[in-house]
Formats: C-alpha cells, structure tokens, sequence
C-alpha cells in the first residue's frame, strides 16, 4: 500500500521548469531515496509535497488524501513532516525546549491554549535527545551546537512529533563520517522500530545505497530514472546525468 | 513554589503597598512606574518572545484611555457637552458615580482594545520583520490623527477626565487610589505572564521568533498563536490606557493617548534595557529607565531629550541583548546551560 503518491505535478518559476511531470510513490514503512543533480528539482518537489508552494498541475496525495491544496501546518498535522537542508531549529531556545515544541499536542484546541507543558513529555524529550547522542548538551541552547549536531537535533524534534512518513533533505550533508555511519543506523532503526516511512534526498550515494530500497533520480526537473539501488547505479542515463561518465 | 521566590516576591508585594507610606512624595512616580512596568512587559511578549517589533502597542494604550474616560463621562453625562464644555465645570461625578464609572470604563478599556488587536492582527500578523513594525508605525500615528479630528471626545483640544471626587477629602486619597489601581494591575499583569512563561504557549512564540517557517512545517498555526499574543498584549496595554488616563487627567490625542513619539517607543526601549525575551529583563529595565528618565528631566532640564539619546545609544551598543542578556552571556551556568558532563560518555559511544 502506498502512502504517499505523487502523480504528474508540474511546477515552474517563472521560465525555470522546476518539475515536469514528477510522478512518485512511496510504500508504507519503506525508505526511498531521491538524487539527482544541484538544481533539478528535488528540494522544490518536498516543498510541493508539504505545501510550501501551490503546484501547477498534478495531484499530490498522503495517505488517500489529497494534499496539494492544504497549507504546512495542516499537512504536517496528518504526519507528513520534512526537515530542511539549512538546519532550521529554534537556535535561542535550548534542545529540551526545541524537543517540546515539537511535539504533536502543541496545537490543540482554543481552551488549551495556555496550558502547561505535560511533565511526562520532558521525559519522553530526553529518551529522543539520547537516542541522537545529544543527551549531555540538552540544557544548552540548540543554537550553539554545531552544524552536525543541529541536524541530529531536527532529526530528534522530527521524531518528537510521530509523524507517518518524514521527508529528509540531506540528512548527512555536513556531517563528519563516523557521525554519517550514526545517522544512518539511527535512520534505519527509525523506520523499523517506529515504522516511520521515510524519503530522503541525498548526495552522498554511499548512504543513499545502502539505506533505500527504492531511489528515483530527477534530472533538470524530469524523472531521468527509477528503480533498486543497483539498478540505479548501473543505469547509463544516471551515470551520464549525475554519477560522472567515465 | 520554591523558598526564595516565595521570599522575593512577598517582599516585593511588601516593598510595593508599603511604598506609597514610606515615600509619599513619589507616589505619581510610582504610579507611573507601575503602568511603564505593564507596558514594557506585554510589549516583551511581542518584541521579545515573539520577535515581532511592535510600535503599535501603543494604540491599545491610548485606546483604553479614550474608552475608560469616555465611559466613566458617558454613563453619567452627554458625552459630546462634557467634552464641549471642558467637562467638569458643567457636570460632577458623585463618587459613587466616579468608582462605577471607573469601574466599567476599564472594563470596556480591557475588551474592546483586545478586538481590536484580533481584527488588526489578522489583517497585519502576516507581515514579518521590518514590514511589520513599519506598519504598526502607521498604526499609532494614524489613530492620534484619527482621534484629534472626533468632536466627541474632544478632537485637538483634548478631553478632560472627571476629577477625583469632592466629598473625599483626605488630600492622599487620589494619589494612593491611582497607585493601588496600578499596582493590582501591575501583580495581575506578572501572575498572567509568569503564567504563560511555564506554557506551551510561551514556547510556541518562541518558536515564531526563532524560525517561523519551521514552526509551520512542524505543523503549528503560527497565525492563530501571533493574534491571541497580540491580543493579550493589548488588554493589558488597554488597562494601562485607562488607568493613566484618570492619573494624568487630560487626555491629547497626539501627546497623551497615542503618543508613539515617547511612550510608544519607550515600552520597546525600557524590554530592550532589561533584556528582551525574558521575564524579569522589562520590569528591570522599566525601572532603570524610568529612574534615569525622571533624573534627566530633573537635573539636566533642557538637554534631558539629549541624555536620553545618549542612553539610547549606549544601550544598543553596550548591551544590544539588555542586562538580563549581558548576564545570561556572562554567567550561562546561572541560567541553566551547561554541558552534563556524566554524560559525556554517551557522546563517544555514538558511531
């Protein structure tokens, strides 16, 4: 079963065709990868996904329901969440309260509004930050950690929501090696464990090798091929467009 | 609640009723100090937690200025002959009529300023950064030239408030009514945001500050959170109005109620002193300011605009995060940020 389908969407800038005819589907509790070259359209395909901007055509459905019409916020509460390829955290805030924020019962209804934030949350917090490995800066500002560890961090909040399926943007751009071998343990674990249906966009093709089992690759804003990692790799287009021809 | 801020503030609630006896001569002052307090505290939720830079605040001020006063008049007498005829020489408040008047004039001074801020906010709160406060800007201006030009509250040459009742005698009566009215605001005022500060609530307009963008995708609807913050602000700033409305007596369009010129741009300077974005940062600067404030005017009359630029600029490069910021910068391990060095194993295990 699919939960997420994209089917023929087009978007442009002006006279840049960001994405022409982008059709994707990513099974339930699988983990997919998107490469491609700079510029052929992967970030601006996530930001379709979650509504960043309206599409030009196509439809767009999560989970059986149609998504390209709804703004952020609303996606994000049916549990498609991405994270940024600039970390986005919330630098002057510390990593426990960057945590709790992120959880899903930030926005209920209009009576809660001023409520108190649950004690057993700071818990659940702390159990996320650890499993990151940021367990010992977690009274820090998030602001003041380091690049690598502001990813970890926005990986963590991400969890902290429980959301279905999570678009990652570089997950490992930036990030030393032995931390990248982490994440990308972490990553698998977080699709096992937690069942969480992931699609990561990726350079690095030594991650993106050995964590997807499926990987589309786009191409100055077309869908220049799709299939198994090995397919992938021994495909001649992709090598011409992306891999380097030798 | 911990023991030593059980002590702090049941000595400040002590220091605060028992200031009007102990100095009895600076009891406006207080007063003022009281409301300066309110105000530099509701801006810091916009200003400081939420990042958005209000100028506008000011509009609710003199909102409920006009609104308590014209209530207090207008549940008694016409409206428009009191404004006319420079009120109180042709009409007097009992002083029954001037408590209920006062009563249910800061009632409507709370609410209908707080309607307004959820109609402007959700014209304007989608306005970020200097967009945002160039257009409360215009807010603040636009409503004293609006105000100067309505007959019935007394257009340019002002409305006249009614006067403490004659029947109380008792020469200190007015000065400590006004204070405690200000005082109760001010520990209200406190209760509320302390309050907020131990909530979601606080950290969602954290969130907004810090990265709004990723507030959204993390699936918060920053907009609804901006309105109610703004909406709050502008209840207390509406309480504030009304109250220094009764205090100062006489309320211009321009020079009293929406005076954007000093007030508005004093409740931002008195947060960015203290240190905006935090609890104690504007009542600590409300107070440094206000003191410095009355100083200038006192000694170095004729030059004290000159003082209070110098001050300014000596705040925005000395302490661009304010004194609770320079602290904060200075000592991090008081304000809670320090690395768990037990756990620093837990670090070397991740590979």
């Amino acid at each position: 079963m699919s939960i997420l389908e994209v089917k023929n969407v087009s978007k442009s800038f002006g006279g840049v065709k960001a994405n022409e005819n982008i059709s994707i589907n990513v099974k339930q509790g699988s983990i997919v990868g998107l490469i491609g070259p700079n510029g052929s359209g992967k970030t601006t395909l996530f930001n379709s996904i979650v509504g960043t901007h309206p599409i030009d055509k196509g439809s767009i459905k999560f989970d059986n329901k149609e998504v390209s019409e709804l703004p952020v916020p609303v996606v994000a509460k049916l549990g498609l969440l991405r994270t940024f390829q600039q970390t986005r955290i919330y630098s002057k805030l510390n990593c426990v309260e960057n945590m709790l924020i992120s959880h899903k019962a930030s926005d209920q209804g209009f009576a809660k509004i001023f409520s108190k934030i649950p004690p057993d949350l700071t818990e659940r917090a702390e159990n996320l930050l650890n499993f990151v490995g940021l367990h010992q800066k977690r009274n820090l500002r998030a602001g003041d950690l380091s690049f690598g560890q502001q990813k970890l961090l926005e990986l963590a909040m991400a969890l902290m929501n429980e959301p279905k399926m999570l678009l990652l943007d570089e997950p490992t751009a930036g990030i030393n090696p032995t931390l990248i071998n982490g994440i990308i343990d972490r990553l698998i674990k977080i699709n096992k464990e937690y069942g969480i249906t992931l699609l990561v966009i990726e350079h690095n093709m030594r991650v993106i090798m050995s964590l997807a089992q499926k990987i589309f690759c786009l191409a100055h804003g077309q869908m220049l091929a799709d299939g198994t990692p090995e397919q992938i790799k021994n495909d001649k287009r992709v090598i011409d467009a992306y891999l380097g021809a030798q | 609640m911990k023991k030593s801020d059980l002590i702090l503030y049941s000595g400040l609630i002590i220091f605060g009723l028992a200031a009007p006896y102990l100095f009895p001569a600076f009891k406006v002052q207080l007063t003022i100090l009281c409301i300066l307090i309110v105000l530099a505290m509701t801006w810091n939720l916009q200003g400081g937690e939420m990042g958005y830079n209000s100028f506008g605040n000011i509009l609710f001020y003199g909102l409920g200025m006009y609104l308590c006063a014209s209530v207090q008049v207008g549940m008694f007498f016409p409206l428009a002959e009191w404004t006319e005829s420079g009120g109180e020489k042709t009409f007097e408040h009992t002083t029954s009529q001037f408590f209920q008047g006062m009563g249910f004039g800061l009632l409507v001074a709370a609410l209908i300023p707080t309607i307004v801020a959820g109609l402007i906010g959700y014209a304007i709160l989608g306005l970020r950064g200097h967009y945002f406060a160039i257009c409360t800007l215009g807010l603040g201006i636009a409503a004293g030239e609006i105000a100067g030009g309505i007959e019935i509250i007394g257009a340019g040459q002002g409305f006249t408030t009614p006067p403490f009742p004659k029947d109380i005698v008792n020469p200190e009566a007015r000065g400590e009514f006004f204070y405690f009215l200000s005082f109760i605001l001010l520990i209200a005022t406190f209760i509320f945001i302390k309050w907020i500060y131990g909530s979601r609530f606080k950290l969602i307009l954290n969130a907004i500050r810090d990265n709004e963008d990723k507030a959204e995708a993390m699936g918060i609807e920053t907009m609804k959170y901006k309105i109610v913050g703004w909406m709050v602000s502008a209840f207390f700033c509406g309480l504030a109005g009304g109250i220094m409305g009764g205090l100062i007596g006489y309320i211009d369009s321009t020079d009293v109620a929406f005076d954007g010129r000093e007030m508005g741009v004093f409740m931002v300077l008195m947060a960015i002193l203290g240190g905006k974005g935090t609890l104690w940062g504007p009542i600590i600067g409300a107070t440094l300011f206000h003191i410095f404030k009355e100083g200038f005017w006192t000694i170095l009359l004729g030059w004290q605009y000159v003082a209070l630029g110098v001050l300014i600029v000596v705040i925005v490069i000395y302490f661009p995060e304010g004194l609770m910021g320079w602290l904060r910068e200075k000592y991090p391990e008081r304000f809670g940020e320090v690395i768990d060095e037990k756990d620093r194993k837990a670090q070397v295990e991740l590979k």
